[in-house]
């Protein structure tokens, strides 16, 4: 198998595995007991915390686990908003969040907020002129991602949390595909919040944390018992979360390394597809970026045929094309960014990880020279605009 | 998605695909919002479908259901292929996962339409009689509101 799909999720490495496996065996007490087992597995919660902490550049206090990046974003939007709805109902996100977010947002609308989506320039940026122009008195809260998971482009994150500021609006970040392959610094940044998951840097799945600056309050999300402040009720999954902190601290530890080789890899796919197959279209921002996320159209078919014929050959990837997505309509990104919509039906995404090797990109390459052309020679758009039979 | 066996065989090897320079028919459905476009030739000979080929430009359903279209009508007479239901289609790839099988009107679409050129190449019935043999409707998917 040759696994090209790390911006959907990534294998566990086996180093944060050990670490993680004397807390399902040995060390199984409940970090809210009094007793000695009890106190390891409450260590070990709390050491994770400043782990996670450090990295983002904050006090542990103000970290929360959680069970995923859509927990995350839930908790930190709809908490925010629910707790500050006397002072304003006006929520601002973009219009290529997650659906984590862009659901959780419409999901407020319903309870009566009034939500506003930005549009994205061509290559998948904010405009900071319409973010700005549409603040309101009564704007509590802006959310924009930080990374895009389509096409990788990175949101200038800094110059929207100084627009935040000045407002006097608080920022949320969906960070879930920027934690582990970005430095994230919520202090520089002007982050209020951000929300993260473990298995997108090589931890486990079910696990994910939230920022929230302190100061900023939030309903709580999980009524119950006191665990984590009394924000999320429910015993702590301990192993998870020494998980989650083992793979984003080797994650930091190793990351110009692992990026300039994803970023060499990436380039070479890119530059050897466009060599040698035409009518192609590069979709995201070119230089502002994830390391290893690479989204390319490839005219006149559709993506689905693309992934299944891929999938044939052991190669694991993604699409924005429509029957991909579930629904009839291809992705959203894709839209926003201006593609029209056979343009989108044939993307591919590649998101390559620190697992991948030259000799992978070679044979994907391979395939999708030979895999295009069949579809190509199938295909009645093909033949009408490249006349070919 | 979770395709059946046969449904991947069609599209990993489909069968009948070109086109037909000299063909007695061409039928062109769906539309590239959409992400499926059919177009089927058919060559016809006293009635009798002699020969298919087809291109299409959509997803692994879609190349499948016009695949095994080709080879049900192959053969057949131009009556008998007026007579072939989505449902026949889907039967023979033993099933597909429900939010495909608009895919599978698509190809009973194009054969119609096919046959609509056929007649109307004839010459011999008004539009309104080969609208309503062929049972031509226009492609009217509820999902298609681009």
């Amino acid at each position: 198998m040759i696994y090209l799909d790390n911006a959907s999720t990534t294998k566990l490495d086996k180093r944060v595995l050990d670490r993680m496996l004397p807390y399902l065996t040995e060390e199984y007490g409940n970090p809210s007991a009094i007793y000695k087992p009890a106190k390891t597995a409450r260590k070990a919660v709390e050491e994770a915390r400043a782990t996670v902490a450090k990295i983002l550049n904050c006090e542990p206090t103000e970290i929360y686990f959680t069970a995923s990046g859509s927990e995350s974003d839930n908790t930190a939007i709809k908490g925010i908003a629910r707790r500050y709805r006397d002072k304003g109902k006006h929520i601002i996100t973009s219009k290529i969040e997650h659906p984590a977010v862009l659901e959780t947002c419409k999901a407020l609308e319903r309870e009566g907020f009034d939500v506003t989506y930005i549009s994205v320039d061509g290559n998948g940026i904010l405009d900071l002129k319409e973010l700005e122009n549409s603040i309101r008195e009564d704007t509590i809260l802006i959310s924009v991602m930080f990374a895009n998971n389509e096409i990788g482009t990175l949101q200038p994150v800094k110059e929207i949390g100084e627009i935040a500021k000045r407002h006097g609006v608080f920022f949320h970040t969906d960070a879930v595909q920027a934690v582990g392959s970005e430095w994230i610094d919520v202090k520089e940044l002007g982050i209020d919040s951000l929300s993260l998951s473990a298995h997108k840097f090589h931890g486990p799945k079910g696990v994910g944390a939230l920022y929230v600056k302190s100061g900023v309050r939030f309903e709580r999300f999980v009524d119950g018992g006191h665990q984590e402040k009394g924000r999320r009720a429910g015993t702590e999954n301990v192993a998870g979360i020494v998980g989650l902190a083992a793979a984003m601290e080797l994650s930091y530890a190793e990351l110009q390394e692992k990026n300039s080789r994803v970023r060499a890899l990436r380039d070479y796919y890119e530059a050897e597809v466009e060599k040698r197959i035409p009518y192609i279209k590069r979709n995201g921002d070119q230089k502002k970026r994830l390391a290893g996320t690479s989204n390319i159209s490839f005219e006149f078919i559709e993506g689905e045929g693309l992934l299944l014929n891929l999938d044939l050959k052991g190669i694991c990837a993604s699409s924005g094309s429509a029957c991909t997505s579930g629904s009839l309509d291809p992705s959203h990104v894709l839209l926003a960014i201006g593609l029209k919509h056979e343009i989108a039906h044939g993307s591919l995404r590649i998101s390559i990880g620190k697992y991948n090797t030259k000799e992978e990109i070679d044979f994907l390459v391979e395939s999708l020279v030979e895999i295009v052309n069949k579809l190509r020679e199938m295909s009645p758009l093909y033949e009408r605009v490249a006349g070919g039979n | 998605m979770d395709y059946s066996e046969k449904v991947i065989d069609h599209y990993t090897s489909p069968r009948n695909v070109g086109k037909i320079d000299d063909a007695s028919g061409v039928g062109e459905v769906g539309n590239p919002v959409c992400g499926d476009i059919m177009k089927m030739y058919l060559k016809i000979e006293n009635d009798v479908i002699v020969d298919v080929k087809f291109k299409t430009f959509g997803c692994g359903a879609a190349i499948a259901t016009s695949s095994i279209s080709t080879e049900m009508v192959k053969g057949k007479t131009v009556e008998e292929a007026l007579k072939l239901k989505n449902s026949d289609v889907v039967e023979a790839l033993d099933g597909l996962p429900p939010v495909k099988v608009h895919c599978s009107l698509l190809a009973e679409e194009a054969i119609h339409e096919a046959i609509a050129d056929y007649y109307r190449k004839q010459g011999k019935m008004t539009e309104e009689e080969i609208k309503e043999k062929c049972n031509l409707h226009l492609h009217d998917c509820e999902h298609c509101k681009h």
